[in-house]
């Protein structure tokens, strides 16, 4: 075991950890964040989604160890974002959420593409959220949430 | 299992001198699988995801790309259209904003999305250890089989760099979807006007990628007679002759993605399409 320091949601976390351990791991197991779902383990679905220096990455595919010194937001860490917040909101108002284990994945995603592109097309939609699988919605309820989200932040 | 995160480039160069048998972790999309699924543990990892030497990417007429450019800067930065398709059919944007180029050449899967193009390019590789310093790897010679790229050990990628090849380019993949797929089989053609080369590079239908040489000679002698300067209007029959040579060169095997007879085929259509779609690019 090693002790590990990250950066999560603009605060310093310290734990015991595998050096070994995916960040998802380390996220949910040792600092009890489990907004970031454990789902495929290997960068299919998309649902342990985060920001990693601004990017969006799957944190199943990060190592936990080498993810010292890197910004790292969740999707607990967006409770303040505006983008998130319309987000949010839109996947409410738009029936995008069923079972919802793919929903903070999916916010995450959707919070990255919107802060970049406010109105995208649907195809730019479709290749932005091509690595979140949702086995419940078929799909057009997300990408309508976007469409609304998009059009909430003008 | 102990994880070294060297801060600059020779620290991990003198990190893998003193233990060659380290395993090095890039954007984690195959070592990260392999390890949360207990397929591999290895005893000693060495993080060179985030090292600012690697990350630069000059481009112009002259591209030089680090190893740890990802998918998704280079899609966003280079102008070589084989390569920009390539990377933008790697996995989803998580996957292009984690994955590297360097990855992808010390990975070095007949599969791999960006091999075929770099093949097409005709693009060098430059490898780096503290003990010989840096050497130079055509493509033609870097992958020695499957998963076997030219790197001795202590080495590692540093980047690859090749000459800008003009608009006439296409890279053609064929899978089960647009996303997250591993190619079935994959095609990239470069038919540099001014230069006057035609490389036309086959993934995942063999153990390397291979180069189609008897359908570049065909496609050259077709540029040669009709000019270089001008589109390129393939007959039917050139076309299905053209298709014929690179199926010909393919190597395909059955596998859970595929039979080789439909990789043959397959391989086969792309090639016509990149014959119409380079020869009528300017």
């Amino acid at each position: 075991m090693t002790q590990l320091r990250l950066t999560v949601n603009g605060a310093e976390r310290e734990s015991e950890a595998w050096p070994g351990e995916s960040l998802l791991y380390f996220l949910r197991e040792r600092l009890g964040l489990f907004g970031s779902k454990n789902a495929c383990e290997q960068g299919e679905c998309g649902s342990c989604s985060v920001f990693l220096d601004g990017e969006l990455v799957c944190s199943c595919l990060v190592l936990a160890a080498a993810a010292e010194g890197a910004e790292i937001v969740t999707v607990e860490g967006l409770e303040d974002d505006p983008v998130a917040a319309a987000v949010r909101e839109a996947m409410v108002a738009a029936g995008g959420v069923q079972c919802g284990f793919c929903t903070p994945g999916f916010v995450v995603a959707m919070t990255g593409l919107l802060r970049s592109n406010r109105h995208p097309s649907d195809l730019e939609t479709r290749e932005a959220l091509s690595g979140n699988l949702c086995r419940c919605t078929g799909y057009v309820r997300i990408f309508e949430a976007v469409r609304q989200a998009g059009e909430a932040l003008g | 299992m102990q994880v070294s995160v060297p801060k600059s480039l020779d620290a991990a160069l003198g990190l893998l001198a003193e233990d060659p048998q380290a395993v090095l972790l890039a954007g984690g999309t195959d070592l990260m699988v392999a390890i949360n699924f207990g397929r591999t543990r290895p005893e000693h990892i060495v993080s060179i995801a985030r090292l600012p030497e690697l990350k630069e990417l000059a481009t112009g007429e002259q591209v030089r790309c680090g190893a740890g450019v990802t998918y998704t800067r280079l899609l966003e930065r280079v102008r070589d259209r084989a390569l920009v398709d390539a990377a933008r059919t790697v996995g989803s944007p998580q996957i292009r904003n984690a994955g590297t180029l360097g990855g992808n050449l010390g990975t070095c899967s007949p599969a791999g999305d960006t091999l075929p193009s770099l093949a097409a390019l005709d693009a060098t590789i430059t490898v780096a250890s503290q003990r010989s310093g840096e050497r130079r790897v055509p493509f033609s010679g870097w992958m020695r089989g499957p998963k076997k790229p030219a790197l001795e050990p202590g080495e590692l990628v540093l980047r690859a760099d090749w000459e800008e090849a003009g608009p006439a380019q296409v890279f053609l993949k064929a899978g089960t979807r647009n996303a997250m797929v591993i190619a079935v089989a994959s095609l990239a053609m470069v038919v540099d006007r001014a230069r006057r080369t035609v490389r036309v590079a086959l993934g995942s239908v063999g153990p390397t990628i291979i180069r189609a040489t008897a359908a570049e000679e065909m496609a050259t002698g077709l540029l040669d007679e009709g000019g270089w300067e001008r589109p390129l209007m393939p007959t039917e029959a050139a076309q299905a002759r053209f298709g014929e040579l690179v199926a010909a060169a393919a190597r395909p095997i059955d596998d859970q993605r595929g039979t080789g007879a439909y990789r043959r085929h397959v391989i086969a259509v792309m090639a016509r399409r990149a014959l119409q779609r380079t020869g009528a690019a300017p």
